[in-house]
């Protein structure tokens, strides 16, 4: 396979994860937790690396997982506490841990960690076919085995929990009542939506990891009323912001993440002019 | 290192730029906190990324007032299109704050790779703007700085009375026949003015904490908006300051990262110690509330 190939499978695989945990924060009214978690992972991961002292150990997915999911946790129970808002507590947590992993890392620099400020915003996409892994006989790069699993996990967790995801978001009164535990259920997307960021992280950084999980389900709101149809238009539409992306940016010879994040705008932009039922033509007329 | 203060020209410029920044985001925080404007800022100053580039690219300046003028005009488009698909689509404010600072931002990105493939001086000057970069301010940014922050206050004290109704009351603001939309628009204005001039301290990415955690830190010491404004103002300073000198003698260290750790420790503190809203108070009396009543049982 070829490196072109083998990038664009990564770039639509990392699209696909992210758009699916993305439809269930867009419904409920969470999208800007994705910003916090893709922030906040990098101080799991800087943790993890001063511990093991080994970028590839798996050690380090685990503990920015849960780096992740603990943002989730201190930013309730700020909230909770009722000496700020949710906006404000948000708003205060990432920062301090974003923070704190970008001083670590400056100190580790000049070590052999091939990470530094650019490569965190960014991503390293291109040099991600060298980093390679073999499985069943199957040599690929380690960016296609990871996200396909997460992928993997991902459709599990929706297909098993289905009709429960779809009770709670539209429904949390009526989902309590029923007896579903909406906090296990809410930490268990958490958990979904970290996991998702840390295998995205790598191909395509920090910020860009937002536009992937809010965008295209954004995009796929405005076409469909239907749950299912979501899902399934927010993958098709990640998958062609990302692949496009890629183009344009082989086109203007430029970064690849960037170069998605902005196709993801081009086409968020279509859907919300031309939107058959929701579009702004439609809504003007 | 405080002694060179007074000595060393290069540390005092940058000091004062600081102690400025601080100030003028540290104040107008306030307003973006009470009326629960903080992931906007954070929107905005993302969106501020792009219009830095663009501006330098158009111009080929690297003039602090045409970068800011720049980054003010993206980060107000940034707030227009939040704005725009919140009236007009069902999606929701939550969303349109993701995808507005993300896809500006990587916009921002493509563009800034152009700047540093075409080799040209000014690369050096715009990569300060992601994790912001104290010591790469001279006399003329202080300059700008202060008269711009001059500006922004003097609106502030001007629109005093009008600003915290607005924060407080809309609805009731609108009643007695004020301006309320003219107002949001002229309120937002300033915020975003005091976003785009703290980015070269704090950087895009970290911008909001530097809006967000002085008026935070503020807000658990006061219940009266003037006081709050007054402290948010002077612990914006004194993070700023610090950070700026912290991250100037240390090699390799962005000054946004080390604001936001400095300041967010002062959210700490407030947060825990603070005379009446204090955690450490609310939990002593809650123990000292179960203890008698669980010695009044037989």
């Amino acid at each position: 396979m070829s490196m072109q190939l083998e990038i664009q499978i990564i770039a639509a695989l990392v699209a696909a994860t992210c758009a699916l945990p993305g439809v269930f924060l867009v419904l409920r009214r969470m999208a800007m937790i994705s910003d916090a978690i893709s922030h906040t992972i990098l101080f799991g991961i800087v943790v993890g690396f001063i511990i093991v002292r080994d970028l590839a150990s798996p050690w380090l997915l685990v503990g920015a997982t849960l780096t992740g999911v603990l943002t989730v946790w201190l930013v309730e129970l700020l909230t909770r506490s009722q000496r700020v808002k949710e906006d404000t507590a948000i708003g205060l947590v990432f920062p301090l841990l974003f923070s704190l992993a970008v001083i670590m890392l400056s100190g580790l620099a000049g070590g052999n960690m091939h990470l530094d400020e650019h490569s965190v915003l960014l991503g390293e996409l291109v040099f991600a076919p060298f980093d390679r892994l073999t499985f069943f006989g199957l040599d690929l790069p380690r960016a296609i085995w990871i996200n396909s699993g997460i992928l993997l996990l991902n459709l599990l967790f929706i297909g098993l929990f289905y009709k429960e995801l779809k009770l709670s978001t539209f429904d949390p009164q009526l989902a309590a009542a029923l007896g579903f535990s909406p906090v296990l259920l809410h930490y268990a997307l958490m958990t979904l939506v970290s996991l998702t960021a840390v295998g995205a992280f790598d191909a395509v950084g920090v910020i860009l990891v937002v536009a992937l999980i809010v965008g295209p389900p954004a995009a796929a709101y405005l076409l469909t009323d239907r749950l299912s149809l979501m899902l399934i238009l927010s993958v098709g539409i990640g998958i062609i912001s990302a692949i496009t992306g890629y183009w344009l940016a082989r086109l203007l010879n430029t970064t690849i993440a960037g170069a998605m994040a902005t196709m993801v705008g081009v086409v968020f932009s279509l859907v919300f002019v031309f939107a058959p039922r929701y579009g702004l033509i439609r809504r003007l007329r | 290192m405080f002694i060179d203060l007074f000595t060393d020209y290069t540390l005092r410029t940058i000091a004062l730029g600081a102690v400025l920044l601080g100030l003028t985001s540290g104040v107008l925080g306030c307003f973006a906190v009470l009326r629960r404007q903080a992931l906007l800022g954070d929107a905005m100053a993302h969106a501020a990324l792009p219009g830095v580039v663009l501006a330098f690219m158009l111009t080929g300046s690297r003039a602090p007032l045409i970068l800011v003028l720049g980054a003010a005009i993206a980060g107000w488009l940034g707030a227009l299109a939040v704005l725009a698909i919140v009236r007009l689509s069902r999606i929701k404010e939550d969303a349109a704050f993701g995808l507005v600072l993300s896809v500006f931002f990587g916009l921002g990105m493509v563009l800034l790779t152009f700047v540093q493939r075409s080799g040209s001086a000014g690369q050096a000057g715009l990569d300060k703007y992601l994790f912001g970069q104290a010591a790469a301010m001279v006399m003329s940014d202080v300059v700008m700085i202060a008269s711009l922050g001059a500006l922004l206050l003097s609106l502030v004290l001007l629109f005093w009375k009008e600003f915290k109704l607005l924060s407080f009351d809309p609805e009731f603001a609108a009643s007695q026949g004020y301006p309320v939309r003219r107002l949001d628009i002229l309120l937002t204005s300033l915020i975003v003015v005091a976003i785009v001039l703290g980015l070269q301290l704090v950087g895009v990415v970290l911008m909001s904490a530097l809006l967000v955690a002085p008026a935070a830190a503020a807000r658990q010491w006061t219940n009266r908006l003037s006081t709050m404004a007054l402290l948010a103002g002077t612990l914006g300073a004194i993070a700023g300051v610090v950070g700026a000198l912290i991250s100037t003698n240390a090699r390799g260290l962005s000054t946004g990262p080390v604001i936001v750790v400095v300041i967010s420790l002062v959210v700490l503190v407030s947060l825990l110690f603070a005379p009446e809203r204090g955690l450490i108070w609310a939990w002593v009396r809650q123990w000292r509330n179960r203890r008698r009543f669980s010695t009044r049982q037989p």
